[in-house]
């Protein structure tokens, strides 16, 4: 076997950083038009909270205090400012899944001591490289804006007049050991810093025992990876399901959904399923990894396809229940986004983009064994949970002054060529296939 | 000579030469009617040139039928034929009518693809399955062939089968 290794050249790096660039000139012509064609920016009495009033007014007094804290929403900034928060936000959590996802699927396969997938590895793996600077991005955008990001910060919603009945129930899971009033959240910023440290640690070991398993060949890389893995997937479990309920659901803090966790991981692992697959098609396309064939395109194609059927299941669980049970204060979670109108055909193409057209074009065996059929619906799968988290994060940040424009495309554009620089840099350092790898033969005769 | 009824069996020993005798025995004219194994040889199929199973192509249409069957169930029973109010949803509300059109569309797939793999393999219930080698079931590797659907004389495929390196040559009629 010899040693592949990727060759990260400058033309691919001229592009990611045209594309960079590309991306900030749109976010500065998002926020020039957002900040100066203001006009229907701060309309009073719109559409969803006319709806949401309509509907809670026929609950009682404690949900009377709902309506009366989203009204109180109009405090903070300009409107192009928590756009830009909230572009910025979005990105981060949209991102960090994708990373962090690249070191679950690592962990998986040696967790569950998978073979097919011996010589691919290494691409989940560079994924995994963009999060220290995810974090680094999170908490600074924390810092910044939270405010504009979370409306549970404001420290007026837990005075002991007048305060957010709901919130000061919720006040512990952010502040404790404080109070609401101090406005230092010192849980939630604790459980920030442990989680990517955490993840952090398990990347650096994992990574480590997986090159130093180049170097020797020895065995006992493999065994503890294996242990590595399985204590890192424990630890994902809780830590994924937390994150979610801090960086997505906290967004809308008077409204909640058991399912959240679940939802927020099924969205980030299929869209690092359809990152790992599209990488891995186009490496393969350029001629590298002679080790994958189209029986592991096909075992990659499959697990896009079924884990967008997942996340459909997840999702329509999340929305039958509050469609059926039909409480306004869950309600108004699906009213924001079905019927408000900068939201409501998002929501619908979210279905079309992560559902309908995954199933229907991954159905057939032949699809999920061709290069040019991966490459058209990985990208599919990719841009449709982008739809998924703006979705999750910004109708509740912009309310009804949302939208998808310049700024946003822009915003992701930097994000994502920053992700692919970090990606492909990392990978282009390591040998491309871990030739010591005890299960390497195995996943060559790989055959389905 | 009648179909399906006379037979001449290549009795193998080893997978390699299986593999090998199958090839050789299909180059030189012989058709094969089919090759018994203890336990699934890899790439056999396709050495044996057969086509994959259009057996996904089936579930599609019976998964299909099953989706139209649950929602014209639905829409028929609650949309037109006794509407019930339900926590005050319409008629025709699609969201709750999903699991159960999910549930029909998986159950007629399987079902489905089940009678049809049945049907497909000669797989029926009250059919006495025919052994023609009892040895199949342990450690022989056996390749039949029918005679009626070769033009080439008993004594010439027997040659072919003992020249690819079948151990034993044997005959089996079926009555």
């Amino acid at each position: 076997m010899s040693d592949e290794k990727y060759v990260f050249r400058p033309e691919r790096k001229r592009f990611l950083a045209i594309t960079a660039i590309i991306g900030v000139v749109l976010v500065v012509i998002g926020i020039l038009t957002t900040s100066s064609g203001g006009g229907h920016a701060e309309e009073e009495h719109s559409l969803v909270n006319a709806m949401s009033e309509s509907l809670l007014a026929s609950v009682e007094k404690d949900v009377a205090l709902v309506a009366e804290s989203t009204e109180g929403e109009g405090h903070g900034s300009e409107t192009w400012l928590k756009r830009l928060f909230a572009n910025l936000w979005m990105n981060n959590v949209y991102f960090t899944g994708l990373a962090i996802i690249g070191l679950c699927f690592v962990a998986i396969q040696y967790a569950a001591s998978a073979g097919w997938s011996a010589g691919l590895k290494r691409i989940p793996l560079s994924m995994a490289s963009w999060l220290p600077i995810a974090f680094v991005l999170m908490i600074v955008v924390w810092l910044v804006g939270n405010h504009d990001i979370f409306h549970w910060t404001h420290t007026d919603l837990y005075a002991a007049e007048g305060g957010d009945e709901i919130l000061k129930g919720k006040q512990a899971f952010f502040y404790w050991p404080l109070e609401g009033t101090s406005g230092m959240p010192v849980f939630f910023v604790i459980r920030m810093v442990v989680f990517f440290g955490l993840w952090y640690l398990f990347f650096t070991w994992i990574k480590r025992e997986m090159l130093a398993e180049d170097l020797d060949g020895k065995t006992s890389h493999w065994f503890k990876l294996r242990k590595l893995s399985a204590i890192f997937l424990v630890i994902f479990a809780v830590s994924s399901s937390v994150s979610a309920w801090d960086w997505v659901m906290s967004i809308d803090p008077h409204w909640f959904s058991t399912m959240f966790g679940w939802y927020v991981f099924a969205s980030w692992w299929v869209s690092g399923l359809a990152l790992i697959t599209y990488s891995v098609a186009r490496l393969k396309e350029r001629g590298y990894l002679s080790v994958i064939n189209a029986n592991h395109l096909h075992d990659l194609g499959k697990f896009v396809f079924a884990f967008s059927i997942f996340w459909t299941y997840i999702w329509f669980s999340q929305f039958l229940l509050i469609y059926y049970a039909n409480i306004p204060e869950e309600t108004v979670y699906f009213v924001e986004r079905m019927t408000t109108a900068p939201y409501s055909w998002v929501f619908y193409v979210n279905l079309l983009m992560n559902f309908a057209l995954p199933f229907l074009l991954f159905m057939t065996r032949d699809s999920k064994r061709h290069i040019s059929m991966l490459k058209l619906v990985c990208p599919l799968v990719l841009i449709g949970h982008w739809f998924d988290f703006y979705m999750m994060v910004n109708p509740g940040i912009m309310q009804e002054n949302g939208g998808i424009g310049f700024m946003e495309i822009g915003m992701t554009l930097v994000y994502g060529s920053a992700f692919v620089y970090i990606m492909l840099n990392s990978l282009s350092k390591m040998p491309l296939v871990a030739k010591n790898h005890p299960m390497l033969q195995e996943s060559l005769h790989h055959h389905i | 000579m009648e179909a399906d009824k006379n037979f001449i069996l290549g009795v193998y020993e080893e997978e390699d030469v299986l593999l090998k005798a199958v090839k050789t025995v299909r180059d030189s004219g012989v058709k094969i009617y089919e090759v018994f194994t203890p336990y699934p040889v890899h790439t056999l199929e396709e050495v044996l040139g057969y086509r994959r199973t259009r057996l996904p192509i089936a579930a599609f249409f019976f998964g299909m039928t099953g989706t139209l069957l649950a929602l014209t169930m639905q829409i028929g029973m609650m949309g037109l034929d006794w509407p019930m109010i339900i926590g005050g949803k319409d008629f025709f509300s699609i969201p709750p009518f999903i699991p159960v059109t999910f549930e029909l569309t998986v159950l007629l797939a399987a079902l489905g693809m089940v009678g049809t793999f049945m049907i497909v393999s000669d797989l029926k219930p009250y059919k006495k399955p025919r052994i023609f080698d009892i040895r199949i079931t342990d450690d022989k590797l056996v390749m039949a062939v029918d005679l009626a659907k070769n033009k080439m004389s008993r004594e010439e495929i027997a040659k072919v089968l003992e020249e690819t390196g079948a151990s034993e040559v044997n005959d089996k009629n079926f009555d």
